[in-house]
């Protein structure tokens, strides 16, 4: 545990104007709530609880360099813009992101860095963003943010790999243990007080859950839906816990469920379930679908549907990360309006009128977003259900 | 005040998503009237119908923020 520390921020500036790459450090005048939002939605490597910090390891990996294992605490990162005042092994964390330096000339182990630097170039008619750090008064280029995605999603691909146990990793880490815990905390009481009335936890949990094996894994799958119903019931809790616990005041705030790793998994496990127990009828109706003439199988049905395969674990990926995003960053905006008003301090009447508006509307977010949390597990598990009671849905004709 | 043509997009994406949303609400709104019996599956079916079309304007504004 670590408090963050306030004042390097002072020294730093003032020891800054030697070997700092003629970087201007410049305070934030102008609030902006837009860049505010997203940094608070994003992953980061410390997870807070109410005014404590805890700072979380740092498992990085590069082919030439091999694995690097360190406390996030080690890139002594102050104030809130998140620049850390330190390099490690030639790793350092600007916006709260860690970054590598590309540079092999960057001395290794733990060494002072004085500033960063961001410039937008144009590189094959796209702007991009290119990222600088400067230790004893030398420019080296910063890798981007590491990405597992093998450049699907348009960064590239990054010279290391980042594995770090974030804030979302540690959510789900303490989230599954709890679930485990209650749920078969629930199952052993069921068996230990069979034929009983439900008692304690017990008759919290069995509403929920015979309303989600009726109305969702029922209805959708039909005859053959034991089978499913684990998968079901498990992503369904899973998505609602973590929609709720990113509900929390001041409890790490994670936005685990708005983040695309995160949903994407979830959506490839569908995905898998959907299409490895799809049965003939399916695969028939996929690739060609009785009743059409041959021409248009050919040219539309079939790439349509060989299209959809794929377009519908992506819309159930975006559809669960835009809808909680969407609410965090809403929820932010409105806080941030304490800040608009006040002029960053300089207006306390304007920033009290803008905290009791921001409150309220907070608050009223809050309040929808609890439905959406709700909502949103249950589309998920009655959209996967019904994709997978597409696929193994028996012969009608 | 300057900005981007793509948020113009958004709206547009987010105009044809409501109207659709927008147009089952309503509809399913009849529909329990008319039959208040069958609420349940009314209900289950008006959500993911909303899921659908939401997912199509999620997909537009996801688009417009790579593109």
């Amino acid at each position: 545990m670590a408090q963050h520390d306030d004042h390097s921020h002072d020294e730093g500036h003032e020891s800054g104007h030697e070997g700092d790459c003629g970087i201007e450090h410049h305070e934030a005048t102008e609030y902006d709530p837009g860049a505010t939002a997203f940094h608070h939605i994003s992953d980061q490597n410390i997870f807070t609880i109410g005014p404590w910090f805890f700072n979380l390891p740092c498992i990085l990996y590069a082919p030439d360099q091999g694995w690097s294992l360190f406390s996030s605490s080690k890139f002594h990162v102050h104030g809130h813009h998140g620049d850390g005042d330190n390099a490690m092994h030639g790793y350092v964390m600007h916006e709260g992101v860690v970054m590598r330096v590309k540079d092999d000339a960057f001395p290794r182990g733990a060494v002072d860095v004085s500033g960063y630097k961001q410039e937008e170039v144009e590189v094959d008619g796209k702007n991009v963003t290119k990222y600088y750090v400067c230790q004893n008064d030398h420019l080296y280029e910063l890798d981007q943010e590491s990405a597992l995605d093998g450049g699907m999603f348009g960064r590239g691909i990054t010279s290391f790999y980042d594995f770090s146990i974030t804030k979302n990793v540690v959510t789900m880490i303490i989230v599954c243990l709890l679930m485990g815990w209650f749920f078969m905390g629930i199952a052993r009481s069921y068996r230990r007080r069979e034929g009983q009335a439900p008692k304690g936890a017990q008759s919290f949990i069995e509403p929920i859950y015979i309303f989600i094996r009726d109305e969702v894994v029922k209805s959708m799958i039909g005859e053959k839906y034991e089978r499913y119903t684990p998968f079901i019931m498990s992503i369904f809790f899973f998505v609602l816990v973590l929609n709720l616990v990113g509900q929390v005041p001041f409890f790490g705030n994670p936005n685990v469920t708005g983040s695309l790793a995160v949903t994407f998994v979830l959506a490839v496990f569908t995905f898998l379930v959907v299409n490895l127990n799809g049965n003939k009828n399916y695969w028939e109706h996929v690739f060609w679908m009785p009743g059409v003439p041959a021409a248009v199988k050919v040219l539309v049905l079939t790439p349509v549907e060989f299209l959809g395969l794929f377009l519908k674990p992506i819309t159930l990926m975006v559809r669960l990360f835009a809808n909680i995003t969407a609410g965090h960053i809403v929820i932010l905006s409105f806080v941030g309006l304490t800040f608009i008003f006040g002029e960053m301090g300089q207006n306390v009447g304007g920033g009290a009128i803008g905290a009791l508006v921001g409150t309220l509307l907070g608050l009223f977010m809050s309040a929808i977003e609890l439905l959406v949390a709700f909502l949103q597990a249950f589309i998920f598990a009655i959209l996967s259900a019904s994709y997978i009671g597409a696929a193994v849905v028996d012969d009608h004709h | 005040m300057t900005g981007s043509l793509t948020v113009v997009g958004f709206g547009l994406a987010v105009i044809g998503a409501g109207i659709g949303v927008g147009y089952i609400g309503g509809k399913a709104m009849d529909a329990i009237a008319r039959q208040p019996e069958a609420v349940g599956v009314i209900r289950a079916n008006m959500l993911i119908m909303a899921a659908l079309i939401e997912g199509i304007g999620l997909i537009a504004i996801i688009l417009g923020l790579i593109g």
